[in-house]
């Protein structure tokens, strides 16, 4: 069991760090750009709402904030376009943890369908202000960033591809971490009773804020490296609420609060987006078969896929023979009918 | 010696006064029961000490230490655990996990490391040994029994090694052999120094386990004394029966 899964994890690790080699064609490497992006995105916002079970609709902010953040360093610093760039990345996540911090602290009083509608209206405050704030934004016009002149053609897509794929691994490791560590418990206890936690010792307040700020870290590196990519940005796109959707979804598709399920909802439903828009021919119509999708999830596999997977695995195990934990069959099976979300996260 | 005491707590929710000038002492070592009948504050009193409730006035001390409005976590690391009146454990981790979340760390690089570490493994299980529920450690806490599930919710307050544990209605809605089994845990860390205030409907249970009662009605206690005497005082009995 654990030996499979390091084969499986060598070889899915084998195939990311290959796939620009394997499959040359600009336009396949153009959505696996976007597939990291949005795979790193969805990691960070789990590692925060999946664990937390405080659902975040505005942290789409972050990324707005990242965007603009790398676009006024180029602007003002006069950065060149080529490797540079992406060594602002962090700077750019950094601005957003300025952010997150405050607007984290706000939000973070209220609970539950409460604090999701702060969250968006949080994020659309920070669109206005994209919109507005003419002299920082540029409005509507928008702004350009530094264009890598010697990336040309195919070559163009790897840089933005690798950088994407470190970004992503980074988030799976805080992911991964925060899943085993004390903190991550910590979390774990806020979303199934926080103020039991809290009368057990745990700083509900610190914890829920701490992980709030560093998802807005990755959403603001992620943004940066996405306004870096597409090479100009404009308030409508930057600040863009599907983007909280699509997270969401991803999230609730591939299974919320598992370490490999955004990823996995990432990987099925960037795709999916892109070949829906060039069947349709028409940008935005994809999103009612995503409404569709949402509901058929929310109807057919409410815990996403990784957890209905791990709960079919562990059930034919149980059938076929005697238990791998200790305990007698009676309670191992009663074990085995629970969904198993709470201890996601440790299978790949 | 008096180790956990309130005076003069005064709580009110709008218009409706809980608590009203009502004072507690909890003597250190003692089996304390806290009885009433329903609406009389006992439960309000519960999360004014525990910092689940502010008070409008009056002051809550523990060994010496004045914990009035403070918060539950705070409340907790000082050394007062409490268990709920309606069960409260974490439904989705596992019973283990359950037992790993009270356990207290110093510092924030300790937040850093894994959820278990050996010295508190072996303290979960030995405690879960304590209560029974060895077996069941792998098992998401949402699948235990009602009973059960109180007996996890017991034995991860004692994770921190609380001074004084607060224990709300333990023996409700619990068959008489889970409370016999509950009254020997209870007594058995007892004899180790702990000490207990419970509420609790139960009078057999009370009267057979605490050697001193408390009596509340109203928001304020009405008689103090051992079992016997609190008994048979009128005043016990007129807020009973209404007479």
């Amino acid at each position: 069991m654990r030996v499979w899964r390091a084969v499986v994890l060598i070889a899915l690790l084998a195939l990311a760090a290959l796939f620009p080699v394997l499959f040359p064609n600009p336009a396949v490497d153009t959505v696996a750009v976007l597939t990291l992006l949005f795979a790193s995105a969805v990691t960070a916002w789990n590692a925060f709402s999946g664990y937390s079970g405080y659902i975040s609709i505005g942290h789409a902010a972050y990324f707005g904030i990242g965007s603009y953040a790398v676009a006024i360093m180029c602007q003002d610093w006069h950065v060149p376009g080529g490797w540079l760039p992406f060594l602002l990345l962090p700077l750019a996540g950094l601005i957003a943890v300025v952010f997150a911090i405050p607007m984290g602290w706000v939000a973070l009083r209220t609970r539950r369908h409460t604090f999701v509608i702060v969250t968006i209206a949080m994020f659309f405050i920070m669109q206005l202000m994209a919109f507005n704030l003419r002299s920082v934004t540029n409005g509507s016009r928008g702004m350009s960033l530094p264009i890598p002149v010697n990336w040309g053609g195919a070559f163009y897509d790897i840089p933005f591809y690798y950088v994407g794929l470190a970004v992503l691994l980074l988030a799976l490791t805080v992911s991964w971490w925060i899943r085993n560590s004390k903190y991550g418990l910590g979390l774990l206890a806020i979303r199934d009773d926080e103020d039991r936690a809290r009368g057990l010792g745990v700083r509900t307040g610190p914890f829920k804020l701490t992980a709030f700020v560093i998802a807005a870290f990755f959403f603001g590196m992620v943004g940066g490296l996405h306004a870096y990519y597409v090479e100009s940005i404009f308030p409508p796109f930057a600040f863009d609420p599907l983007i909280d959707l699509m997270v969401a979804l991803m999230a609730f598709l591939g299974g919320l609060g598992t370490l490999a399920g955004p990823v996995l909802g990432a990987v099925i439903l960037v795709p999916a987006q892109q070949y829906f828009t060039i069947w349709f021919g028409k940008p935005g119509y994809y999103l009612m078969i995503y409404g569709a999708m949402f509901l058929a999830i929310i109807l057919l596999l409410p815990q996403g896929i990784i957890p209905a997977l791990r709960a079919r695995f562990m059930r034919s195990e149980a059938l076929a023979g005697p238990l791998r934990r200790g305990g007698d069959e009676a309670m191992g099976g009663a074990a085995l009918a629970g969904d198993g979300e709470g201890e996601g996260g440790g299978g790949v | 010696m008096s180790l956990l005491q309130a005076t003069g707590v005064r709580k009110a929710f709008g218009g409706v006064v809980a608590l009203e000038g009502c004072s507690i002492s909890v003597e250190a070592g003692s089996l304390t029961g806290l009885i009433g009948p329903n609406g009389s504050g006992k439960t309000t009193l519960f999360n004014v000490m525990t910092g689940y409730e502010s008070v409008d006035a009056g002051d809550v001390v523990f060994a010496g230490q004045r914990i009035t409005n403070a918060t539950p976590d705070r409340v907790f690391q000082l050394g007062i655990g409490r268990t709920f009146q309606l069960t409260r454990i974490f439904p989705r981790l596992t019973v283990l996990e359950n037992m790993h979340v009270a356990a207290q760390r110093q510092g924030l690089a300790a937040l850093f490391g894994r959820w278990s570490s050996s010295k508190e493994h072996a303290r979960a299980l030995e405690l879960l040994d304590f209560v029974g529920l060895t077996k069941l450690s792998d098992v998401p806490a949402r699948n235990l029994s009602y009973g059960q599930k109180k007996l996890l919710e017991f034995a991860y307050v004692l994770v921190a090694e609380p001074s004084v544990i607060l224990l709300d209605e333990p023996a409700g809605g619990v068959n008489p052999t889970m409370i016999r089994y509950l009254t020997e845990r209870i007594r058995a860390l007892n004899e180790r120094g702990v000490t207990f205030l419970m509420v609790e409907h139960n009078m057999e249970f009370v009267m057979g386990l605490c050697d001193r009662v408390v009596v509340m009605n109203h928001g304020v206690t009405i008689a103090d004394g051992d079992p016997e005497s609190v008994r048979s005082d009128p005043r016990v009995l007129e807020a009973y029966l209404g007479a």
